[in-house]
């Protein structure tokens, strides 16, 4: 288990002042003008020999993505955004940091702007945060008194910051949507190439990041990559915030170290599974758009990218929804693509009708009505949207779906023929979210 | 409780204005609007347009695309109710129901007498105090049958 002393966010939940003060004693702004005066290949480099990979999802590593930042140019200035429009359902983690640690954030991004040569910084936060918009407002208001950032601050690096206040649509989380966004316009994601790196904000060079990875880059340049390095298995190394929600006895928001047993994180830290380990279904680790794992595969799986990706999963953000055998896991995938259906932004055609086209025949098969065979057209469609869309929402809808005809397919087959034996006229039931 | 004025064209103008010469200026502008008026009334388009150098169809593009800008007058209070799967797993479907009964409203409706708004949302980031939901701007968590009769007694007091 991961000792207090290694912990990066030592207020996660609260207990202790958010604010600059509290944020010193901490730790936090401690020797970070000795950081940025090492300068930006140092910082990289450090970045990249701790291996920390993006928190946000994709776990791409952060300080190989700094690097791709082009050489300052006058005419075309770097900038950083830090996507703070955590929509992903069942992740809580970039709420508790704004909400509880936000000068870890701001340290942050001074630190990452000086690695990618870039003087201002956007923080998008979702529309729905509003206490963590107030919170994170008035923590960068602290720093402006302090004179920890501005235009002649004492780190030495001219350096603002701007907080940009979204407006309810998950599809801003993607980060081409959220320049789109931030540019005041609708949020829908651009074709890459060319990259935010070469064409981002404005069209000029632009690194997006997740607020965990901003936040926990301080921490890593003052205590050394090699501390870093030292948690979790080859390639997935570092420390994570893991939200457990769903049928635990103590649902909780831990920091853990990577490739902690699933197991373990769940006796640990939430009291074990509902009923105990043998009513455990399965679990969604990594939020809404990774695909099931059944629970024989999860239950001593290491939680990190690569073990889970070889489970035909993702540790995404490691927002992990514990199902037990109470639940209709054919009713919580419609569910879900009842989500994508809702928030997909319709640019590519794929996606737009796609999404719908699966809900509609997933909530069919909650109840039954349907044929055997249309379980494999519908995997057949799942992978005619997953990989044809400008952006992942796509391949978001259609994994879950994936997932459940992978692992749960004789579940589907038995609520098929049991329709069949008892076949009915009701009108097919809507879950209660037809009317919207 | 939040407060609003009555629609002003004129005033509406000047806010579009105050943000003149700003980057990407749509969404400060359109939230700006909206907390002065409750909404963002069409008539507004046009100014916009005007302000940012774009056609009216982007504007209203932009405007109708996120969800939390509104071109009527919500209840006096606004209830967001989490729909996501941490919720779900702990009931708030069923939750929902009951609360939507006890109101007579279904999703985005507003109560007869004007008192409560509900809303749907997805996830809310508040999964481990699943069921959650937005009062107005204040996070709930952990809501129950009697949470729910509270918040419905608060609001329409």
């Amino acid at each position: 288990m991961l000792d207090d002393k290694d912990r990066i966010f030592t207020n996660l939940y609260g207990f202790g002042d958010w604010g600059l003060d509290g944020a010193r004693q901490r730790g936090a702004w401690d020797g970070t003008k000795g950081l940025v005066e090492k300068g930006r290949e140092w910082i990289i480099n450090e970045m990249k020999a701790s291996g920390l990979r993006g928190r946000g999802g994709a776990g791409f590593p952060t300080g190989l993505k700094w690097s791709f930042m082009p050489k300052p140019d006058p005419l075309r200035p770097s900038y950083l955004v830090v996507n703070a429009d955590e929509s992903e359902p069942g992740t809580c983690k970039d709420r508790e940091i704004m909400r509880n640690d936000p000068h870890l954030l701001i340290e942050g991004c001074l630190l990452a702007c000086v690695a990618m040569q870039a003087h201002a910084c956007y923080i998008y936060i979702r529309g729905e945060y509003i206490l963590e918009k107030e919170r994170l407002e008035a923590a960068v208001e602290q720093c402006y008194e302090a004179n920890l950032v501005g235009k002649s601050n004492v780190h030495g690096w001219p350096f603002d910051i701007y907080i940009h206040h979204g407006a309810g649509a998950y599809i801003c989380g993607e980060e081409t949507a959220l320049l789109e966004s931030l540019e005041g316009k609708k949020g829908m994601p651009r074709l890459k190439p060319p990259f935010p790196a070469n064409m981002g904000l404005y069209g000029c060079p632009t690194t997006v990041n997740n607020v965990e990875s901003i936040a926990v880059a301080p921490t890593i340049l003052r205590r050394g990559a090699a501390w870093f390095a030292g948690f979790g298995a080859k390639n997935n190394a570092g420390t994570k915030l893991f939200c457990i929600s769903g049928h635990v006895n103590t649902r909780c928001n831990v920091e853990e170290a990577m490739s902690i047993p699933f197991r373990e994180l769940i006796e640990r830290h939430c009291g074990g599974i509902r009923g105990g380990w043998d009513n455990l279904l399965g679990v969604i680790p990594g939020g809404s758009s990774v695909p099931v794992v059944p629970a024989h595969e999860i239950i001593d799986a290491a939680m990190d990218f690569d073990t889970l990706r070889n489970l035909k999963s993702g540790l995404g953000t490691a927002a992990v929804i514990v199902m037990d055998k109470s639940t209709d896991i054919i009713a919580a995938i419609a569910r879900i693509s009842y989500f994508y259906k809702h928030e997909s932004c319709g640019q590519c055609t794929p996606c737009r009708e796609g999404t719908g086209w699966m809900w509609r025949v997933m909530s069919r098969m909650v109840e039954g009505r349907a044929q055997r065979r249309e379980i494999d057209m519908l995997l057949e469609v799942t992978t005619q949207i997953e990989g044809h869309t400008i952006c992942a929402l796509g391949d978001a809808a259609a994994w879950p779906i994936q997932g459940l005809i992978r692992h749960f397919r004789p579940e589907i087959e038995k609520r098929i023929d049991q329709y069949a034996a008892n076949p009915h006229s009701e009108p097919v039931r809507d879950f209660g979210i037809a009317a919207e | 409780m939040p407060s609003y004025d009555a629609w002003n064209t004129g005033e509406a103008t000047q806010i579009v204005a105050s943000f003149a010469g700003r980057d990407g200026a749509a969404l400060p502008m359109l939230h700006a609007l909206q907390e002065r008026f409750g909404f963002i009334d069409k008539a507004i388009v046009p100014v916009m347009a005007e302000a940012l150098n774009l056609s009216r169809a982007e504007i209203h593009g932009t405007i109708t695309f996120y969800h939390d800008f509104r071109d009527h007058l919500p209840g006096r209070h606004t209830v967001k109710l989490c729909r996501a799967e941490a919720c779900q797993s702990r009931g708030a479907v069923a939750l929902h129901r009951q609360m939507m009964e006890k109101l007579g409203v279904d999703w985005h409706g507003t109560t007869v007498d004007g008192a409560i708004t509900l809303q749907p949302v997805f996830c809310l980031g508040l999964c481990a105090n699943a069921p959650a939901a937005l009062v107005d701007d204040e996070p709930v968590g952990n809501l129950d049958s009697s949470a729910i009769d509270a918040m419905i007694a608060e609001a329409r007091a």
